[in-house]
């Protein structure tokens, strides 16, 4: 073929294959994106815009019902509680988390023999299953025979058992702070690397201008940590947002649907009651909330950038 | 050369499935049929063995090969749906009996009766399960229910016999607690099988499901509401599940339970000397009624003819007076043909609690079919604003949006 051809024609050739090798290598993860990210965010859009129900798998129907299905769910007596409930778990969840990880980020930050060991230590709530640490949960929780109110009784902490997952008052809260637990690694890993980053001459040369202690945290630690915060936050909020399985572990949504929000309520719909079309009309709320928070931080760093 | 007769080679190969996969060329009824798939959820041990057992008896019995699979409990129906959007539905399928008729309102069943399947002499509650719009979908071999356990030893020591009336529950258990032990312990969480155990109270007191807004369901939230405020049952019930429950008895942290036949395996091996009693009466007159646990078998819509009355074939042998005692010794449940139920009664001694209330045992979703689940949710959310003082127990299941 190539023999035939002008040195010209065999130029442009070559540039346009340039043009296509370039593509190739665009395409795999574009094919990715599509098949993994944008095949199941636009059917989730589809399906809570349809009537998607157990028999819509056997007969293929699933016939267009609108805005119905946001109706419903948004119209549903428990949707205010579930949305307040998740607003509280989130915020509630992200303040102690990164309070605690940023504490620990810091604590570790110094030099002191067993630092790498008790770190370690620190990931284990990471690495267990979820399932495995919200059962081991409700036995230090329960109310008559849990460890967590036998000590605090001995303690003389308390007169009566708690009943941590029992009342509808306290339920929340349990699960707020197992959480939180949960949460802590994530957190300190990620702002313990953010400060490892921080050059040691920064903190030397404020060290000669009198700065140490918390105005050496003020004025150095946190300006050069912003960014790797704003990370954490953004990320400990998407996650905290779509929490489900420790949720189910410890309360399943209630007692008396105390502890119900958002994404339990799109789980119930979807796989409990098979009422796909209303699941997934959460779950999309629930997309919406998580985007908006992304947009929030986006427009934040390029703010930073600019300036 | 070589390139095209591989190709060949291969479409070759390719064809006869092709055609297989063409519903309209299943083979007629009569065709023979060398294998059959079955999907059943009895995944742990030592169910999976004693059941692969069974299966394999009948396999032989009906001269077919069965391919089992079995995968466990919560991913049953995840899996089905699967299969059934590839349309790759086994030829036996196992269900629970409160899901017969949510999937056989969907067109995936065939009717049993087409393959003169009969349901003459068998309990009133399996059947109601199995029928949705007058045609049977299933036949369930052996049934469980709950009734109330109670540690024989205990009570004696206390001078105190299970009771009969819901004024004896609370009497009984409130002598029975002391210290470290509870008098009674149930489930009352916020899912189905917390509404699964407040259907006992509910139902022997008259309440009906259709009606939940009724003083009879309002009389037996008060029993659960009373046996909590009392301190005779913890304020844990409403994040106890049945396993949990039954751990508390094991331990000695209940003198009573409401539990199911399936925990008597671990009580045994605990060496808890207990017995069994039907759920107490509220008032002189009423009938004990529990509600009906335990799965049947069914027969997909997979367009196989053959392959299906062959299913149909096997889900008889399943259900042989043979197999229905066998299924029942192996598994803790009761025959569901009521003629094979003295003869258990006798060969079975510790299940005799069980025998009666399984043939007085009311389908969940006898009266509401595919409704069943929605009522549940009505059910569970209504219990729990009781127990946790939210609601009081005249209008806590209007408030739960009955």
């Amino acid at each position: 073929m190539t023999k035939t051809t002008s040195p010209a024609s065999a130029r442009s050739t070559g540039r346009r294959g340039e043009e296509i090798t370039k593509i190739l290598f665009v395409v795999p993860a574009a094919v990715a994106i599509v098949v993994l990210f944008g095949y199941p965010v636009v059917k989730n859009l589809v399906m809570s815009f349809q009537d998607y129900t157990l028999a819509t798998f056997f007969t293929g129907e699933a016939p267009w019902v609108g805005l119905q299905n946001f109706a419903t769910v948004v119209g549903d007596a428990l949707f205010t509680k579930a949305l307040v409930n998740t607003a509280l778990f989130t915020a509630g969840s992200i303040a102690g988390q990164f309070a605690i990880g940023l504490a620990l980020a810091l604590f570790f930050h110094r030099n002191f023999p067993l630092n790498r060991v008790v770190r370690a230590l620190f990931l284990l709530p990471w690495l267990m299953p979820l399932i495995v640490g919200s059962a081991a949960w409700r036995a230090v929780l329960e109310q008559d025979s849990g460890i967590l109110n036998v000590t605090l009784e001995r303690l003389g902490i308390i007169d009566s058992p708690v009943p941590w997952l029992a009342s509808s008052d306290v339920a929340l809260v349990s699960v707020i702070l197992v959480n939180i637990w949960l949460g802590i690694p994530f957190n300190l890993t990620l702002l313990y690397s953010g400060l490892q980053d921080i050059p040691e001459e920064l903190y030397e040369a404020a060290a000669l201008d009198g700065a140490t202690g918390w105005r050496s945290f003020r004025y150095i630690t946190w300006p050069n940590l912003r960014e790797v915060v704003g990370i954490v936050l953004m990320l400990g909020v998407i996650y905290t947002l779509k929490v489900i399985d420790i949720i189910l572990g410890l309360t399943h949504g209630g007692p008396a649907n105390a502890t119900e929000t958002i994404a339990t309520q799109s789980y119930e719909r979807s796989f409990v009651e098979f009422k796909f079309g209303q699941g997934a009309a959460l779950s999309n709320i629930l997309i919406v909330i998580s985007l908006a928070f992304a947009i929030l931080y986006l427009r934040a760093t390029r703010r930073r950038i600019d300036e | 050369m070589k390139k095209r007769l591989a190709t060949l080679a291969a479409l070759v190969t390719l064809t006869p499935l092709t055609l297989a996969a063409c519903g309209d060329d299943s083979p007629p009824a009569n065709a023979t049929v060398d294998s059959l798939t079955l999907l059943d959820y009895y995944s742990d041990e030592p169910t999976n063995s004693l059941v692969q057992a069974l299966v394999d008896k009948c396999g032989t019995a009906i001269g077919t090969k069965i391919n089992r699979t079995a995968v466990p409990g919560p991913s049953l129906i995840q899996k089905v749906l699967q299969q059934a959007s590839s349309k790759t539905l086994p030829d036996v399928l196992m269900l629970d009996n409160p899901d017969i008729q949510q999937i056989a309102a969907t067109g995936a069943l065939a009717p049993l009766g087409d393959y003169g399947i009969k349901t003459d002499g068998y309990a009133e509650g399996p059947v109601s399960a199995a029928t949705y719009k007058g045609k049977l979908y299933g036949l369930q071999p052996a049934a469980n229910t709950i009734g109330i356990f109670y540690n024989k030893d205990v009570l004696t020591k206390a001078g105190v016999t299970p009771p009969t009336t819901w004024d004896e529950l609370k009497s009984t258990a409130k002598k029975l607690t002391t210290g470290d032990q509870y008098g009674f312990a149930f489930n009352a969480t916020a899912d189905f099988e917390g509404a699964w155990q407040f259907l006992p109270p509910m139902w022997t007191n008259g309440g009906d499901e259709t009606k939940l807004k009724d003083p009879q369901v309002a009389e037996a939230l008060a029993l659960w509401k009373d046996l909590v405020d009392s301190g005779v049952s913890s304020k844990s019930v409403v994040t106890w599940g049945q396993g949990d429950v039954n751990d508390q008895f094991i331990a000695g942290k209940a003198a009573m339970m409401l539990n199911g036949p399936w925990n008597i395996p671990a009580i045994d091996k605990a060496k808890v000397n207990f017995g069994v009693v039907s759920f107490p009466v509220n008032k002189a007159g009423q009938t004990s009624t529990a509600p009906l646990g335990g799965e049947a078998w069914t027969v997909p819509q997979t367009g196989n003819k053959a392959k299906m009355s062959k299913a149909a074939e096997f889900v008889k042998c399943m259900n042989s007076d043979e197999n229905q005692m066998q299924r029942a010794k192996d598994g803790g449940l009761v025959p569901t043909k009521l003629a094979l139920a003295d003869k258990f009664k006798t060969e079975v001694p510790s299940m005799a609690g069980f025998v009666d209330a399984v043939a007085h045992a009311r389908a969940r979703t006898g009266k509401l079919g595919e409704k069943w689940p929605d009522t549940a949710k009505v059910i569970y959310t209504g219990m729990q604003l009781v127990l946790t003082g939210q609601a009081a127990p005249a209008d806590a299941m209007a408030k739960a949006g009955a």
